[in-house]
């Protein structure tokens, strides 16, 4: 029994199932994020958990109390929306403790919450402006604030950095995560960005047409993706996802690719068990980081496999160069030091690290685990 | 030496613009006209009504039409002038224009952030009947307003303006209320504050523009009112059929100047209303259509 529990919950208007047997359970203190595609169900779930969404069937709970059919301000819950939802009528200071007015608590008590917050928020000198008068991110702070106030027992986030510019959410999204190091409290967080969702977690639920598709810590979800649609929408550039063959040779797997010219190249597998699938096609995935140049590959591999192609496009993007080729008839990015002298149309040695390879059923695209 | 042009957009067109202002400014004038012509003469002695030019401003200068007018004109059989029925239509337009505003407010907030099945319907259901037509439900209000036992009452008129205007005040509110983003409910809803809450502290400390909007809209076209007025009024008849009891005597002199007063008396309240807050009635009707 965790902290907050998803238990068996599902989700449908009418005959029309949007959310299919959620099972989800998390400690306290843990950052969970919900992270799919737009219309996955992300939203409806956390919807669910803040009280705004009924429950169709199953039980959320948290810290042991089934809160099905409780009003969302008794859930003891407290939300920050992706437009902040800030009341535009209201100061900062009336909108961080409009929620404990409501709650009853006294005058004295809420100007001393009020001052904690605002100083953990370095909002203090905004208190008397209305939000019409903030910028994007000082908005988010008090919508941050007003969440804090409340001392709630699970905190819940949609999609907070997606109306902010690409340097400001950067900067949010490490204060997010300071604020969560330094409170210990338990978050749930949609989003569709899977850079936020790995940076901020400490479990990530990916979700897909209303299903959990995989529950884990980031490192599981990035290294061991429980299928090809998990494989492809977490990280970025996409895990290489490539049509290949097993064959055995002296016991060992080895995948078979096609490369530029349509020649086959082998690869060695570094997943013992995949001699059962000898002579069956596969697909193969890899991640950009895993191919690389011979003097970049990862030193603490126990395999890495030479691979010779020709290179289709460079694109250096300063830190790093991104390389494409041709395997399996798919373009396949490899990910390079960004001093790598290498050029569009060179016959290239790659390095790929198999180690960090997986290997995907093609029929139901489920990983086939070691 | 080259002169410098001056041919930049400020500059095109100065000629045509000044032909249309003068333009604008003749009809405005023409528009005026009338106005100038009742309140001149209702300035006159009648003598210098019926015996002089209507145009010309008056020799002798007296309030007494205004006087007469107010309170000793001859209205139907008794000579009250028009300030009781001033007061009747008083009584009447106050109610009947906050009861309607505010049931347009809860409804346009219930249809927009309190949605349930069907309420697209309901909604469409209530814009008919800003379409029906006063004559069509004159037999069927009076027998409402007889069972009611409201017959005749200013009460009664009060109600039949009520609901008459639910479908324009809803309207209004609920077009005002739906570009208001529903996430500040659910804000409020985690808050902890509960249906009426949410309604007082988060929406009706912005709906000023469409109030002003709701309230100028109802208070003329309640004010205006003859027809209502005239059928169910009974002995508390508002201004409106009083002024035309007063114009449309058939005995004795007509007293033009009384007319005159009588008429700008009648129509002076909705001109302050429109006075005071003209501009925001503009800038509500805009609210929304517009992003800011």
């Amino acid at each position: 029994m965790g902290f907050l529990d998803i238990a068996n919950v599902t989700k449908s208007y009418g005959k029309l199932e949007v959310l299919h047997r959620v099972d989800i359970s998390i400690e306290e203190g843990e950052f969970l994020v919900l992270v799919g595609p737009s219309g996955c169900g992300k939203s409806t779930l956390l919807g669910m958990i803040a009280g705004l969404e009924g429950i169709s069937s199953g039980n959320i709970s948290i810290k042991g109390r089934v809160i099905n059919g409780v009003h969302p301000s008794k859930r003891n819950i407290a939300m920050v929306f992706q437009s902040y939802a800030l009341y535009p009528n209201m100061t900062v200071a009336q909108n961080i403790t409009f929620g404990l007015e409501m709650h009853g608590v006294p005058k004295p008590e809420r100007d001393k919450s009020l001052g904690d917050v605002a100083k953990l928020l370095q909002i203090d000198h905004l208190l008397d402006r209305k939000p019409g008068q903030l910028s994007g991110g000082q908005r988010q702070r008090v919508a941050m604030g007003r969440a804090l106030v409340r001392d709630p027992d699970v905190f819940l986030f949609d999609e907070p950095l997606s109306n902010l510019d690409a340097k400001l959410r950067v900067d949010m999204r490490t204060e997010i995560k300071k604020l969560h190091e330094k409170l210990k409290t338990t978050i749930v967080y949609v989003t569709h960005d899977q850079i936020e969702a790995m940076t901020l977690s400490t479990r990530i639920a990916v979700m897909y047409k209303g299903y959990i598709q995989q529950l884990g810590t980031p490192k599981e979800i990035y290294d061991t993706p429980a299928n090809v649609f998990v494989a492809t929408f977490m990280g970025s550039p996409a895990m290489n996802v490539i049509p290949a063959k097993v064959v055995v040779k002296e016991g060992m797997p080895y995948a078979e690719v096609k490369d530029a010219k349509g020649e086959p190249q082998h690869l060695r597998f570094s997943q013992q068990n995949l001699t059962a699938w000898d002579g069956r096609d596969i697909l193969l995935g890899i991640r950009p980081e895993a191919i690389t140049d011979p003097e970049g590959a990862d030193r603490k591999s126990n395999n890495i496999v030479p691979l010779v192609n020709d290179v289709i496009v460079t694109e250096p993007a300063g830190s790093d160069t991104f390389v494409t080729m041709s395997l399996g008839s798919k373009d396949v990015i490899a990910r390079m030091r960004a001093d790598t002298d290498i050029r569009a149309g060179q016959r290239f040695d790659f390095a790929v690290n198999m180690d960090k390879a997986v290997a995907f059923d093609p029929e139901s695209e489920e990983r086939i685990k070691p | 030496m080259s002169a410098v042009s001056q041919d930049t957009a400020v500059n095109t067109g100065r000629i045509a613009r000044t032909f249309i202002y003068l333009l604008l400014l003749l009809f405005a004038l023409f528009y005026l006209l009338p106005l100038y012509v009742m309140v001149v003469n209702s300035l006159k002695p009648l003598a210098e009504v019926t015996g002089g030019n209507m145009m010309a401003l008056p020799q002798t200068w007296t309030l007494e039409a205004w006087k007469s007018a107010w309170s000793t004109a001859q209205i139907g059989v008794s000579p009250t002038g028009l300030e009781p029925y001033f007061l009747n239509s008083i009584l009447m337009v106050v109610p009947a224009v906050v009861i309607s505003t505010v049931i347009g407010a809860l409804n346009g907030y219930v249809l927009t952030k309190w949605r349930f099945r069907f309420d697209t319907i309901v909604f469409g259901l209530m814009l008919f009947s800003c379409f029906i037509p006063f004559q069509i439900v004159l037999i069927p209000m009076a027998m409402v307003l007889g069972k009611l036992g409201l017959a005749g009452t200013v009460p009664g008129l009060v109600l039949v303006h009520v609901v008459y205007g639910i479908g324009f005040t809803t309207l209004y509110y609920r077009n005002y209320y739906a570009t208001f983003p529903t996430e500040l409910v659910r804000a409020a809803q985690i808050d902890g504050a509960g249906f009426f809450r949410i309604f007082w502290r988060i929406l009706l400390p912005i709906s000023g523009p469409i109030t002003v909007v709701s309230v100028i809209w109802q208070f003329t076209n309640i004010w205006n009112d003859f027809l209502f007025g005239v059928s169910f009024g009974g002995t508390s008849q508002p201004m409106t059929a009083a002024l035309n009891n007063l114009v449309q005597s058939s005995t004795g002199v007509k007293e033009y100047n009384v007319h005159f007063a009588g008429a700008i008396i009648a129509a002076l309240p909705t001109l302050f209303v429109y006075i005071v807050a003209g501009r925001y009635f503009v800038r509500g009707l805009m609210a929304g259509s517009v992003k800011g």
